[in-house]
């Protein structure tokens, strides 16, 4: 009788190394991180609660581990890790252009590293990866799908997914859905269009495309005048969605349309740029689509993550979709229909907008289009938000997010009747990094962290039921927060500031939260577990 | 070969956000761009646009897939000398140095639209001089701290208008300016006296500054209240007061002070 115990018990152990189980997909992340925000939500909210208000004060390293990036010959840059790692079953996985990794998540040792010969193309980022059973699935800068064997890191295939002469660039973390691995694309420097695709997680062969502009005659072709012009319109798919699998739609954001700053080619809305998209997983067909920068001339790619919430709104249950967009507007939509039911400006001096639509869509001013002598914009290119991960507490109700304060020149270059590429410049003025704590049934900010030190900051953020708040700050901080109000709990000074999403975990009982800073990985756990 | 850029398209005060480094194809040599040029002009011009835009004759060239794609006229080649009969296009008895200075001309097209900063930037200097000193010595108090002929005299003349655009909004140090008066801050610890000097860190936990006998000196935050003297606050005030006239009737006045 005990020979069978320890039996079963060593085949548990054994399967506990196994491959990912696709049930922990839609689960809130425990004891792994599967997905690129956790879950398929969005919310980067952990339900573990051995780190609390009371004791994170005593929060310690566990393990730091420093990554060179090699083989490819784009490796000469430094690291700069802005993947959110993945962990499953002990083990992290996370990629940087051209490189990937393994890592035993209780110690930082390197189990293997992989490298890409690249053929070129902008190595702005990678986000990491998507995983599906045994495998793993990441993008290359030169657009290319690679499968990974998770055991060994040994490439099974890989799949040209854009075509790196046209000027496209790719880093997304492919996004795995059921029996869908989906992948999207970047770049808006030649007026290329963008797509979404869905690829086989055997053999990488394409399931279905979406082009998120329409061809002559589709729906949305009445937003363009021309047939050139949407053919280069832009709207690139740079970051991965959310799911719901209840209404079995897959929610994502996309990209400014082209030509960037000189839209007099583009009349028109420009339809799907710029917009929170809905798509039926399994064929690739649009569902429904709201435009949260109408006929942008700003570069206001609206990639941010679609936050999936469910909860009240004026006295109604209701499951709802929350984005904190880059053009400075936080939209609240019923994800069901794409309704929308609340937009508000989340930063103070947002100047490109004459208001709202009935829809709640900002009316962009002409006037604020960029000019041959120069535009005065708020916020700036790089935008009130960006691809920095979001946070939603389900225990507080607020969304947080990082945003800039800030002021840019946009300079209109090219003056003809066929722009080409961004067709102007910009140029940031100044630059004020603060934390919004947003009040998702109102769009009120309920608290805001202004941090002292101007700046960029690319930290994402992450909330937990132990109370906390965790983030990175403008200088080389690793903090937590009380969620509730912002008051600072814990930090860390780190060798350079915190550059992808915090994630946190628990392995043989002990919670640890891990990020990634410039060229490391740090992994902070409570002492005496 | 491939071409290893570093680029930074979101440089914020000398903090990279995009840390972006661009593996580019190739220059093509500037001898093969030029007789490319010229050939076009005469050859292709009349329906592809002297600078291959296109016109309603023809497509535009430099976002064409076909140009982008080839090498050294490998895909160009062919195309031009069977013609695409279909579309109207007639073939071209080229030699294979013709074919690859046309492809170096479309090569140099293409990366100067790629390549936004190097775009150049138009005429900026479109206010008017007198109602930009009116402001500048009124209603935008530039006066309160800066003179015409004091501390800006010459200004016109270290700078070009864009340059001037973006360093009077917010100015930062750097090549041909002076640099901006250090932000001061004095710290006032529970016990003992207040210190005061030049800020040169500060975040949510730690303030350092440099005291008058020039010591380093730091104090966690929770110890002490810190007031900061930011001599280029007004200068973000401002940023949210300009109208679109002022802005550009203040640059040039600044145009003015050489």
């Amino acid at each position: 009788m005990k020979q069978v115990v320890l039996a079963t018990l060593f085949l548990a152990g054994t399967l506990a190394a196994q491959p990912l189980n696709p049930a922990k997909l839609p689960q809130p992340p425990t004891d792994s991180w599967p997905t690129y925000n956790g879950d398929y939500t969005g919310r980067r909210f952990s339900p573990l609660k051995q780190i609390t208000q009371a004791n994170v004060n005593t929060l310690n390293l566990a393990w730091t581990r420093r990554f060179a990036a090699g083989g490819g010959r784009g490796g000469g840059g430094g690291v700069q890790i802005k993947a959110t790692p993945l962990e499953v079953n002990g083990i992290l996985y996370f990629a940087t252009p051209d490189n990937a990794w393994a890592v035993d998540a209780r110690s930082g040792r390197e189990l293997w590293h992989y490298t890409w010969e690249t053929t070129g193309g902008l190595h702005v980022g990678n986000r990491g990866f998507g995983m599906y059973g045994d495998w793993l699935y990441f993008e290359t800068p030169d657009c290319y799908l690679v499968s990974l064997d998770a055991k060994t890191g040994k490439v099974r295939w890989n799949r040209q997914i854009a075509d790196v002469k046209q000027e496209y660039f790719c880093g997304p973390a492919p996004m795995v859905i059921k029996s869908h691995i989906i992948t999207g694309v970047g770049g808006d420097s030649l007026d290329v269009p963008g797509y979404l695709e869905s690829h086989d997680p055997e053999t990488g062969a394409l399931q279905w495309r979406w082009n998120t502009t329409p061809r002559p005659g589709e729906p949305g072709s009445e937003t363009w005048p021309s047939r050139t012009a949407m053919e280069h319109g832009g709207g690139m798919t740079w970051h991965s969605g959310t799911y719901d699998p209840e209404l079995n739609l897959y929610y994502f954001g996309t990209g400014n349309p082209n030509p960037v700053y000189a839209p007099q080619s583009r009349s028109g809305n420009n339809l799907y740029t710029c917009s929170i998209v809905a798509l039926n997983p399994d064929t690739g067909k649009l569902v429904w689509y709201y435009q949260v920068s109408p006929h942008d001339t700003h570069d206001f790619d609206n990639v941010e993550t679609p936050v999936l919430i469910d909860g009240e709104f004026k006295g109604q249950s209701r499951k709802m979709l929350a984005q904190a967009a880059r053009n400075g507007y936080f939209v609240l939509l019923d994800r069901t229909n794409g309704k929308n039911l609340l937009t508000a400006p989340f930063v103070e001096a947002v100047n490109w907008s004459k208001g709202l639509d009935a829809d709640g869509r900002p009316i962009p001013n002409p006037d604020m289009d960029a000019k041959p002598d120069g535009t005065l914009v708020s916020p700036t290119e790089g935008g009130a938000a960006n691809w920095f991960a979001p946070s939603f507490s389900p225990l507080t109700g607020l969304f947080y997010t990082h945003a800039s304060e800030s002021y840019g020149l946009d300079w209109k270059t090219d003056l003809s009747k066929t722009p080409e590429g961004y067709g102007g410049r910009n140029q940031t003025i100044w630059m004020q990094n603060v934390l919004q704590a947003i009040d998702y049934k109102t769009g009120k900010i309920v608290w805001s962290h202004r941090y002292p030190s101007q700046g960029g900051n690319r930290s994402g953020l992450l909330s937990t039921a132990g109370g906390l708040l965790f983030g990175g700050d403008p200088t080389s901080n690793v903090f937590a927060m009380d969620p509730a109000n912002g008051k600072m709990l814990w930090h860390a000074g780190l060798q350079s500031s915190v550059s992808n999403g915090p994630i946190t975990f628990e392995l043989d009982g002990r919670q640890y939260v891990v990020v990634g800073a410039g060229d490391s990985l740090y992994a902070f756990t409570l002492p005496g577990h | 070969m491939l071409r290893v850029l570093q680029s930074c398209t979101g440089l914020v005060f000398g903090v990279c956000l995009a840390h972006a480094q661009l593996i580019s194809r190739p220059v093509p040599p500037s001898d093969a761009v030029e007789r490319g040029q010229k050939q076009f002009v005469v050859q292709c011009g009349s329906c592809h646009g002297a600078d291959a835009r296109g016109e309603d004759n023809g497509p535009d060239l430099v976002r064409s897939v076909i140009v982008l794609d080839d090498e050294q006229g490998s895909l160009i080649g062919p195309v031009v000398r069977k013609g695409l009969p279909n579309q109207g296009m007639p073939a071209f008895n080229l030699s294979d140095l013709q074919i690859r200075d046309l492809a170096a001309f479309l090569r140099e097209r293409t990366q100067t639209a790629i390549n936004r900063n190097a775009y150049p930037i138009l005429n900026v200097v479109t206010g008017n001089p007198k109602d930009g000193a009116a402001f500048f010595n009124g209603a935008g108090r530039c006066n309160t701290c800066h003179s015409a002929t004091g501390d800006l005299a010459g200004l016109a003349s270290r700078f070009t208008p864009a340059q001037l655009q973006t360093r009077f909004l917010y100015p930062r140090g750097g090549r041909g300016g002076t640099a901006p008066k250090p932000t001061t801050a004095t710290v006032t610890p529970r016990k003992g006296p207040a210190v005061s000097g030049t800020l040169e860190f500060i975040d949510d936990f730690t303030v350092g500054l440099r005291d008058n006998e020039g010591y380093y000196r730091s104090f966690s935050r929770d110890a002490v209240k810190v007031d900061i003297q930011d001599p280029l606050a007004a200068h973000v005030q401002l940023l949210k007061q300009y109208t679109d006239k002022n802005l550009h009737d203040v640059l040039d006045y600044l145009v003015t002070l050489k």
